[in-house]
């Protein structure tokens, strides 16, 4: 324990490296050939030290995590390398050293906190089990640890909340609890896979903030696994950027950040929406798609989508020193340091940003749903108030930004709106048309001016459908054209407007790529050529790259078609880019309303800036100076909601006053609502 | 193919060569379904194909071994087990598969429907299929064929195989009703309903298609206990009825009686049944693969 009473030294660079990877290939056996999911990717990770592998799904980033913990398929996968940990080269330990270095030495987090928790067994034994196996420890001495452990991931009351089971914790509290397993036998290396992706931002801050103080507390090295570069810049300090199974640059964080030296690293951290640049710009992107890995292209991987390509980049680049002391796989790296060639930032054309607020196309005054839920003891009903007196209006061309986070009843309003779900009161007019009231005849003209976008492109295409017929459906049953000829023509008519070929008409969804498939959803919606499209988290399953392309594709549409969208989504850099007003909302009330510029620059509501707050930017200089999160506790109960303001809980203004009032939506300044006493 | 489910999608790309490609995709499936043709070949042209009419009685021979002039040996009247085995595929066919899909798609019906329109809808069809459930399948049966006369259209009991298809119905319909009840909230079926289409576009087109597998799966596996029941209800001389071959019928009656001194008696119709219940569950399970878009590359 000796790393434990040493104070955190950043003199990494004298000791000796705790993790090496050197050479790592891993290949997969599929019924496709062999894909090459890992090639020739070695790094260092020194005693710690907080590292991060970034990269797009399909990078290879988890499954170089897996072949260090040697927890691949045996019978499909093919580990090939070294992985020295502390002196042992973990590939050739026999299968017991092995399960003696896992979960002792080196523990792993798991995204999903809602399922990497066993069900049936209480929080206690799960935590007290690696200690009982591993350290041998009695049933009194590991509970007494578990007690420790869960003080120190912050869970108040540990000691009641030992016998209690997993589906008593919210997501934030399993991640915690997570963490706690993970830290049970004073592991040297703790190895996360997206360990916050699943929560909200206000919950992700803690548990980032949280494993960012155990590292350097405990002296325990960290590898976080994850796309979103604003969690990358905050917390890490070297980074690992991973594309198509290699490794493309490597280094300090802040020079990775402020001076890329790969076009790829480049092109990611533009395509990225920030929440501290203003918008009016469209996003720049990479075109194009990941390389499938059965058959990569020789030479560079990322040479098909590179702007910059030349015909050396045919063969396959060293990983090379460059002038920031980074590693670089790019040919031209020195051209780049010396700003030969830059990301052209031309063609990106500005936005129209206004738009006519005479008559609202859709508006909606005291929307409120209530869900009725049996409690647990007898037939007594209960209400979950998941929308609570709700009124906005969104005019011609103009795009709403809806953001708040899970439970907030954002998703509910959009279901609401497309009559998915049947209001408990208020009033949906459209185009001057109340929906609640309307005929039968009448709903469905409207239905057709209503359209939406999901969030999953996986699960929003009818798997037994092609795209021809998925896309020319509703040309048949509304009768849109004339005959069959004209529907093929409309669909391709279609699937250029998004950006496909038709030759991908025939196919069937699953083979299409992620960004395809959303694109796919899109014209879909756009083939009852609506006037306003419910864009619930349309962008938020996809990676980066691509989550610009569609961005600016539902921009460019809106331009081209009048469009108004409702943009729904908990990612607020994403909103700040697409809207023109957003909306916040918190617990199925609406906090704040304003112009984005007005909500991004100055909020009002405590609410909105803790949200603001939490989100993280992808620049280090930036994060690092910020001070630590502001919000602390979590979303209440939907069955016990707090008296007075529904923030009152976690509020760091409230007041008796807040707990007693409900603050009314009133507008602060010209154009500006908020729902807060206190501003 | 008499077995292709309703509403499935029939890509035109993949028209010309289907079955080639079945073959190739799915040999034991193609296998299974050899055994079927075999099957459906023996029951239509059963007295080409049989060597001795099933009826004739023998008693020259009665309770004779498997030999080069009976295959399978007698029963104990002396009949010819192997062309009664023939003739029994026909029973079999008709009465088993026509209860199994008559049976499993209503049920299947009932249970897309249950799980789209939910609420006050799906208690009363579920407390309707709750009633069915309640009676082992055989009783219900029973009680079907008891309580309506014979009716006889072509040869074939359309009252006994209405009678084995009701207790099939509520069985599928919960499971079916299980699985769509996860194709419901798909969002492509809330994308459907946004997009204004029709209960029954919704059900037939969006709904029905994602849920064949568990359909198929039961299917086949009720055409096994169709037979069975046929069988049972024949032993109690409320189905088909001797000296009518039925493979069922063959099991029991003087069988039994007989099994230590002609084993023979028991075994070929038994091979028999499971026989065909492999095949039609294999057959079931390869044509959900080769149906399942996700399946391909």
């Amino acid at each position: 324990m000796e790393a434990l009473s040493e104070t955190k030294s950043r003199q990494a660079d004298a000791t000796e490296p705790l993790l090496e990877v050197a050479d790592l290939h891993v290949h997969f056996e599929s019924s496709r050939g062999i894909v090459r999911a890992v090639e020739d990717v070695s790094f260092q990770v020194k005693p710690g030290e907080i590292v991060a592998i970034v990269g797009e799904s399909g990078s290879g980033k988890s499954v170089t995590a897996l072949a260090i913990m040697r927890l691949l398929p045996r019978l499909t996968g093919r580990t090939r390398g070294r992985v020295r940990f502390d002196g042992k080269s973990l590939l050739d330990l026999s299968d017991e050293q092995m399960r003696e270095i896992r979960g002792r030495d080196i523990s792993m987090i798991f995204q999903e906190p809602m399922t990497s928790l066993n069900p049936l067994l209480t929080i206690g034994l799960q935590i007290t089990e690696p200690l009982t196996i591993h350290l041998g420890m009695s049933d009194a001495q590991a509970t007494a640890r578990a007690i420790e452990l869960l003080q120190l991931v912050g869970i108040t009351d540990a000691e009641g909340r030992l016998d209690q089971y997993p589906h008593q914790f919210s997501g934030g509290m399993r991640q915690r609890v997570m963490i706690a397993i993970g830290l049970a036998c004073n592991p040297k290396l703790i190895i996360a896979d997206e360990p916050t992706t699943a929560l909200d931002v206000t919950i992700q801050a803690q548990i980032l903030e949280l494993m960012k103080d155990l590292s350097r507390k405990l002296n325990i090295a960290l590898i976080i696994i994850t796309h979103n570069l604003g969690v990358v810049a905050r917390y890490a300090d070297r980074v690992f950027v991973m594309y198509a199974a290699r490794l493309v640059e490597q280094g300090p964080a802040d020079a990775v950040f402020h001076r890329p030296r790969h076009p790829y690293s480049m092109g990611l951290l533009r395509s990225v929406p920030r929440l501290d640049r203003p918008r009016g710009n469209k996003l720049e992107t990479i075109e194009g798609l990941v390389p499938n890995l059965a058959n990569a292209p020789p030479g560079c991987r990322f040479a098909p989508r590179c702007p910059f390509r030349i015909d050396i980049c045919a063969q396959e680049p060293p990983l090379a020193r460059t002038d920031t002391g980074t590693l670089s796989r790019c040919h031209r790296h020195a051209e780049i340091a010396d700003s030969k060639i830059a990301w052209a930032s031309g063609g990106a054309g500005v936005l129209k940003l206004d738009v006519e607020r005479k008559r609202p196309l859709l508006s909606v005054s005291a929307l409120t749903k209530h869900f009725p839920v049996r409690t647990k003891i007898g037939n007594k009903r209960a209400l979950v108030r998941a929308v609570e007196d709700v009124s906005f209006s969104i005019y011609p061309g103009e795009t709403l930004g809806l953001v708040g986070e899970s439970g907030c009843g954002k998703t509910t309003v959009g279901r609401l709106i497309l009559r998915l779900e049947q209001p408990t009161s208020g009033e949906i007019a459209f185009e001057g048309t109340n929906l609640l009231t309307a005929t039968p005849a009448e709903m469905k003209t409207i239905r057709r001016k209503i359209q939406v976008i999901f969030q999953d492109p996986y699960s929003s295409l009818n798997p037994r459908m092609t795209v021809s017929q998925i896309i020319g459906e509703p040309l048949h049953v509304y009768k849109l054209v004339a005959d069959s000829k004209a529907a093929t023509g409309r669909v391709t008519q279609l699937l250029d407007q998004v950006g496909l070929r038709p030759e991908l008409a025939e196919r069937y969804p699953h083979q299409l790529s992620g960004g395809q498939r959303q694109r796919v959803g899109i014209a879909r919606a756009l083939a009852m050529e609506p006037s306003f499209i419910v864009c619930d988290e349309a962008v938020s399953a996809l990676d980066v790259s691509i989550q610009s392309q569609i961005i600016n594709l539902l921009e460019d549409l809106q331009q081209r078609l009048g469009l108004a969208y409702l943009f729904i989504a908990h990612d607020l850099a994403v909103v700040r880019h697409i809207s023109m007003r957003v909306v916040v909302m918190y617990f199925g009330r609406i906090m704040e309303v304003a112009d984005r510029d007005a909500i991004y620059r100055e909020p009002l509501h405590p609410y909105t800036k803790v949200l603001l707050d939490a989100a993280p930017v992808p620049d280090p200089t930036v994060e690092k100076a910020r001070a630590p999160r502001l919000i602390q506790g979590e979303l209440p109960s939907h069955l016990a909601p707090p008296p007075g303001c529904v923030f009152n809980t976690r509020c760091p203004m409230a007041s008796q006053e807040c707990r007693e009032i409900v603050p009314p939506l009133v507008e602060k300044r010209p154009g500006h609502y908020a729902a807060c006493i206190k501003v | 193919m008499t077995m292709a489910a309703p509403a499935l999608p029939t890509p035109t790309t993949r028209q010309p060569n289907a079955f080639v490609e079945f073959c190739r995709q799915q040999p034991l499936g193609a296998v299974s379904f050899v055994i079927i043709v075999l099957m459906m070949f023996a029951g239509l042209f059963s007295p080409l194909v049989a060597p001795y009419d099933p009826l004739t009685i023998d008693f020259a021979s009665l309770l004779a071994a498997p030999s080069w002039e009976h295959w399978c040996g007698t029963d104990a009247f002396g009949r010819d087990i192997c062309s009664r085995l023939i003739y029994g595929s026909r029973t079999a066919l008709v009465i088993g598969f026509t209860s199994s899909f008559l049976g499993s798609t209503f049920g299947a019906v009932l249970g897309v429907a249950s799980a789209y329109f939910g609420g006050k809808m799906d208690d009363w069809i579920q407390r309707f299929v709750d009633i069915l459930l309640a009676f082992p399948l055989i009783v219900l049966a029973l009680v079907v064929v008891a309580a309506f006369r014979k009716f006889v259209v072509g040869g074939v009991d359309v009252n006994l195989i209405v009678a084995i298809a009701i207790p099939i119905v509520p069985r599928v319909a919960r499971v079916v009703r299980a699985a769509a009840l996860s194709v419901r909230v798909m969002p492509y079926v809330d994308a459907a309903r946004a997009a204004g289409y029709s209960h029954t576009r919704i059900i037939f087109r969006h709904m029905a298609p994602n849920v064949v597998a568990p359909y198929l799966i039961m299917l086949t596996a009720f055409i096994a206990q169709a037979i069975l029941a046929e069988a049972s209800l024949s032993f109690l001389g409320l189905g088909v009825t001797e000296p009518t071959a039925a493979w069922g019928l063959m099991l029991s009656g003087n069988a039994a009686d007989f099994y230590r001194e002609a084993p023979w008696m028991i075994l070929f119709p038994g091979v028999a049944i499971s026989v065909a219940v492999f095949a039609f569950n294999l057959f079931g399970d390869s044509l959900r693969d080769f149906l399942d878009p996700r399946f391909k590359v």
